[in-house]
């Protein structure tokens, strides 16, 4: 029911939503909560195990019960809080949890069989038949039980990642959090001033206090305008700090705009904020708990500051005939608020005895408490047991209060543990527990408008002292309300029946009793046993009153039961929105070689390698299958001339006097020998004697070589080489950088590659001054560049290198001219196939778990230096001849099918894990030799040349009896490379 | 067949305006990276500034001005942009040809240090990050180096080959800042 001239609603602004399915209109202004109770919808939702029905409990994002789904399709969004909820035109809500309807829920039989369902019933029931427990038990309690469910399907919606840096973060806006801008903003200090809530103000715009004369969501309106015109404040709503990190670093979610409403192209829908602030002050206020009594958990059962927040905010009276319970003189300010609005207050019950109640119409009932409420979908009666015995009272809605718990969460989230004060009956944050960070006003038990004020501001006064800024002079205290807090603790009401703790997981006060019976008595024991405090509630509403109920049960104080850990997030976040802006081709950056547009309009399917995209084969017409092309492709560098983008390949250039000493420590063989204008295959070991990487070094001058890695090992080699520099060797004199990017670089491999080149070099080459393995400057056109005689295909081959800008140039000139010579491009297809052939070796061989001795290359590691990873080389495991080996593999008979991953068996024997010799590392089809062949692992690999054995794919079901043979199929003496 | 012809690393993907921020590729001349030897960083420095009128500069801080700017550029080196470096300071220091390394953007525009803020993980506010500081840091997922042009205006380098993901990057992040208006 809207009250008339209450709230901060605009009423000129009416907005059509729908909430299952049946349509109502509410204001600007209005949550889903306050739209749905001022047309006196109570129930909003199931709960979570039972499905209990429920309506609204709270006017915050500490909502348990009111989850809601919104969006359709792709779109649909699960467990949004009613209460966080804007409305805005064309707004579908849909309650989660319950089938067919929310007001008939088919699963609320749970709710009947609850004896069977309590805290650690199932797992001790369903144990039998064993394995039932994981194939049929748990899915269907999961599926019982629950909230609302995702899509499926990528949320169209964008989010984002940001960074704020500021001198203080100001984490709320009551009236501690405007004290304290307000504060810091006058002097000059660089302000961030976050508010969960679509408004600034907090409690002062839930409640009827008066601030300097001015009503409060007006003094908050005015303080909000006033560090608006502040150029070093920085203002955000609908944003809430979610956790608390090292360094003064803070997470926050920011929803821009309204939850779910439509909103301008490239906009997004939240922005996921690491705030690096030099200074925080803490302001969250605090979160009213319930009272439990059996059958607390009624649609129309709320707290007290929320009916009040439903009314003074909203204009909004949550039922027409209201009772207020509590344990304290904050609460009887709910019956004020409202008859002052005109509602009817039932009564007002405090189970206090000695009580000073304000000026009310209603009966008022000290040392009395509700013992129980009838309505399975609405509350319809409450039953009061008061001093002269027990009366029902006909009510719709009860507003309950059991006290405020300060929000001390996120003080918690370095492992601080708040402390109890026995005179709030509470915790509240222990100083220190993040480094940093302050707290003031109704987090830190300042429960008085006056108080929370003054705590801001010198909370803020403090922070700039710190900082080194002066508080400008003469600034005076707003003056408010300064009523005591009164309170006497009361955390469940005696009774049999069940009474709600943790509305959100269905736990209750026998949940709890149950724990400490069966000796579960350590508060995070007793968590886990009851799911109390789980979940995305983190026990907001709930923790307190569990606990002090474990101590009571227990024999112990609340002090020494303590709490349970807070964990981040403070409230929930969505997985889009922790991983916003990775998705799709955001995931990763892609990197391009200058060759990639032509690749692509050649019709290459690309590969990714790494980062980089390199194409895997060159389709032509008539070719309806890869190996198609990567035959014909094999075909141009064997019989004629290939061109393959190997930019890719990690380039590292070195200088200085130290250059050769380094190399000579990071290789296991020698490059300090090396002639300038000469390139040498080198080895790289891990510390722990495994091989890391291989590549070739150029010497371009005496203190001058160039490096080349693997393509996905590039990074980590350069790591490795800072390490052993900065740390191992760092009385070297040398320099090194990545020159990957400044060098576009093209294999041009076959028979006829000196003749391509000739060609297009400004000053040809012949095997005399470009014999294999030589390298120098080069032009082409007066563009100087590079070129080296190095092969990975065993041909004949060259490499050349121009400035970046002109590879997309050259790549095409090379091409055009291979294919007039009856060659052409090739992709990583063939360039595998040809390395295999030839036995050289990739990443696929040394994958981490091979040693240089494994690979056949022991005698590389030179005897008369040493390098990183020699000695750990020499250990006796890794130099045994039983070690699984590099070998070549070819079908016995010619045409079986050979596999990478496939392993390696004597024949005879079962083809068991436990009898498994080895394994395949590479494996092709061979177009050179018309036959599969593979590289592989074997054990004592070497000694076996010429053995049959058999090898088995056990993924595909692929079996092959193979000859063992030398690794190298092709060319073994290296004649076409020399040629 | 004619001569090499160059193509910049951001042709086809930018410029780009959105709101009221433009990202533009700008060709810098040439890129040397100096790595100055052992104890040579002061020989070195004054072997640049004899040669090219600016010394080395410190650690996140750049020298010299538009057309031939030393930017601070990670551990003992910086990167010369615009002329080709002189050879009397490769007597004191590694120097590498690095002109064709780098996609080199300017993002600027009043909203530029709110695009910023959604890419780079570093306080680039004007208070901390004055006109000529420069960082080497991540935007979004990549390295690279961010230095202060101007109260608007930022120098934006990232390796040649993500070029096409920087656009991307900036793209949304340009929506995202002018969608909001």
């Amino acid at each position: 029911m809207r009250i008339d001239g209450k709230g901060l609603i605009d009423r000129a602004q009416p907005l059509r939503f729908q909430f299952e399915g049946i349509g109502h209109t509410g204001f600007e202004g209005d949550t889903l909560a306050s739209a749905l109770l001022a047309k006196g919808v109570r129930l909003m939702g199931r709960s979570f195990k039972y499905h209990r029905p429920r309506g609204v409990l709270t006017a915050g994002s500490e909502e348990p019960n009111a989850l809601v789904t919104i969006g359709r399709g792709a779109a649909q969004e699960p467990n949004v809080r009613a209460t966080m909820l804007e409305i805005y035109d064309g707004l579908d809500a849909r309650a989660q949890n319950a089938w067919p309807s929310l007001r008939a829920d088919a699963m609320a039989i749970n709710d009947v069989a609850w004896p069977f369902l309590g805290a650690g019933f199932y797992y001790k029931t369903f144990m039998w038949p064993r394995g039932f427990w994981e194939r049929l038990y748990e899915p269907l309690i999961r599926r019982a039980a629950g909230l609302g469910a995702l899509s499926g399907a990528h949320h169209p919606d964008r989010s984002e990642k940001a960074y704020a840096f500021c001198d203080l973060l100001v984490i709320g806006s009551g009236p501690a959090g405007l004290a304290a801008a307000l504060t810091a903003g006058r002097a000059g200090a660089d302000v961030l001033l976050v508010e969960e809530d679509s408004l600034f103000g907090g409690r002062l715009n839930a409640e009827t206090f008066e601030v300097d004369g001015l009503a409060g969501p007006d003094w908050a309106a005015q303080t909000v305008a006033e560090l608006r015109d502040m150029e070093n404040v920085r203002l955000m709503t609908r944003t809430c700090v979610v956790g608390a990190y090292d360094h003064g670093t803070y997470a926050a979610v920011e929803r821009v705009g309204p939850h779910g409403a439509r909103r301008p192209e490239g906009g997004v829908a939240e922005t996921f904020w690491r705030i690096v602030a030099k200074r925080a002050i803490l302001a969250a206020g605090a979160i009213e708990r319930p009272v439990a009594f059996e059958n607390n958990d009624r649609p129309g059962i709320m707290t007290a500051s929320a009916v009040r927040a439903y009314l003074n905010r909203w204009g909004v009276a949550s039922g027409q005939r209201v009772a207020v319970f509590g344990n304290n003189d904050d609460a009887h300010r709910t019956a004020v608020d409202l008859e002052a609005a005109g509602v009817e207050v039932a009564a007002l019950i405090d189970s206090r005895a000695e009580i000073a109640p304000p000026d009310l119409n209603c009966p008022v009932y000290a040392g009395a408490m509700v013992t129980g409420s009838a309505g399975r979908l609405g509350l319809k009666r409450i039953s009061v047991k008061t001093g002269r015995g027990n009366k029902d009272i006909e009510v719709d809605c009860l507003a309950m209060s059991g006290g405020w718990n300060p929000t001390v969460h996120l003080t918690c989230h370095m492992n601080g543990r708040p402390t109890w004060r026995a005179d709030i009956a509470s915790f509240v944050p222990t100083p220190g527990s993040i480094p940093g960070l302050v707290t003031a006003g109704a987090c830190n038990g300042d429960f008085s408008t006056q108080a929370c004020l003054k705590a801001g501001a010198e909370a803020a006064a403090a922070v700039l002292k710190d900082l080194g800024l002066k508080a400008s002079g003469g600034a005076r205290l707003a003056e408010a309300e300064d009523s005591p807090y009164r309170i006497a603790p009361l955390w469940a009401v005696p009774g049999t029946g069940r009474a709600w703790l943790d509305f959100q997981n269905d736990v209750t006060v026998k949940d709890v009793k149950q724990a400490a019976v069966e000796n579960f008595r350590s508060v995070e024991h007793m968590k886990r046993y009851t799911t109390q405090g789980m979940a995305t509630d983190q026990g907001k509403n709930s923790n307190v009153a569990a606990l002090a109920l474990l101590a009571d049960a227990t024999g112990r104080g609340i002090p020494e039961t303590g709490t349970t850990t807070f964990r981040p997030p403070f409230s929930p976040v969505s997985l889009a929105t922790f991983g916003a802006g990775a998705q799709g081709i955001g995931f990763a950056p892609q990197r391009l070689t200058t060759s990639h547009g032509e690749s692509i309009a050649r019709g290459a399917p690309m590969i990714e390698a790494g980062l980089w995209y390199r194409p895997s084969y060159f389709p032509q017409k008539g070719e309806t299958h890869w190996r198609q092309s990567c035959d014909r492709e094999v075909g141009y560098v064997r019989k004629a001339v290939g061109v393959c983008d190997v930019s890719t390949l990690g380039k590292i250039d070195l200088q200085g006097p130290g250059a050769a000493e380094l190399l000579d420590f990071v290789y296991t063989n020698t490059f300090s020998t090396l002639k300038v204008g000469r390139v040498r295959y080198g080895l790289m070991l891990r510390e722990d004697g495994f091989v890391m990487d291989d590549g070739t070094t150029a010497r371009l001058g005496d203190q001058h070589y160039v490096m080349t890695t693997t393509t996905a090992a590039a990074g980590a080699v350069m790591r490795h080489l800072y390490f052993v520099h900065q740390a191992l060797c760092p009385h070297l004199d040398v320099r090194f950088t990545s020159v990957t990017e400044q060098w576009a670089q093209f294999a041009v491999a076959g028979p006829k590659s000196r003749e391509l080149l000739n060609g297009l070099l400004d000053q040809p080459v012949d095997n005399e001054t470009w014999p294999f393995m030589a390298c120098g400057d080069m032009a082409i056109g007066g563009i100087p560049g590079r070129l080296f005689r190095i092969s990975f295909s065993g041909e004949h081959a060259y490499e050349v290198a121009v400035p970046a800008r002109y590879g997309e140039s050259l790549f095409k000139r090379l091409v055009a001219r291979a294919e007039a010579m009856g060659g052409g491009a090739y992709g990583m297809e063939a360039l595998n196939v040809l390395r295999i052939e030839k036995g050289h070796i990739t990443h696929a061989e040394i994958h981490g778990r091979t040693t240089a001795f494994d690979i056949g290359f022991a005698r590389m590691l030179s005897a008369k230096k040493d390098c990183i990873g020699k000695t750990m080389a020499a250990r006796e495991g890794l130099v045994d001849p039983g070690r699984e080996r590099l070998v070549g593999l070819k079908p016995v008979g010619g045409d079986s099918v050979l596999s990478a991953g496939a392993h390696l068996f004597d024949t005879g024997v079962a083809m068991t894990r436990e009898t498994s010799l080895g394994y395949t590392t590479s494996a092709v089809f061979s177009p050179t030799l018309g036959h599969h062949i593979a590289l592989g692992f074997l054990q004592r690999g070497p000694e076996r040349m010429g053995e049959v054995i058999r090898c088995f794919d056990h993924m595909r079901g692929l079996e092959a009896e193979v000859e063992v043979c030398p690794p190298v199929f092709v060319d073994p003496d290296g004649g076409r490379t020399r040629g | 067949m004619g001569e090499l012809v160059g193509t910049s690393p951001c042709a086809g993907v930018l410029p780009l305006t959105i709101g009221d921020v433009q990202a533009v590729e700008v060709e810098l001349g040439h890129l040397t990276s100096i790595a100055p030897f052992a104890g040579q960083a002061t020989a070195a420095s004054v072997a640049l500034e004899a040669a090219h009128g600016m010394p080395l500069p410190k650690a996140n801080c750049t020298t010299g001005k538009e057309g031939a700017r030393a930017i601070w550029f990670g551990r003992d080196m910086a990167l010369l942009a615009g002329p080709t470096c002189d050879p009397a300071v490769a007597k004191h220091a590694a120097l590498t040809d690095q002109s064709d390394a780098w996609a080199a953007v300017t993002l600027s525009g009043p909203s530029a240090e709110d695009v910023l803020a959604r890419l780079v993980p570093v306080d680039l506010r004007s208070v901390s990050f004055k006109r000529g500081h420069t960082a080497r840091t991540l935007l979004k997922h990549m390295n690279g180096s961010v230095t202060r042009l101007g109260p608007e205006s930022f120098l934006i380098l990232v390796f040649r080959s993500m070029a096409r993901t920087l656009a991307h990057d900036l793209k949304e992040a340009m929506e995202a800042v002018a969608a909001r208006g």
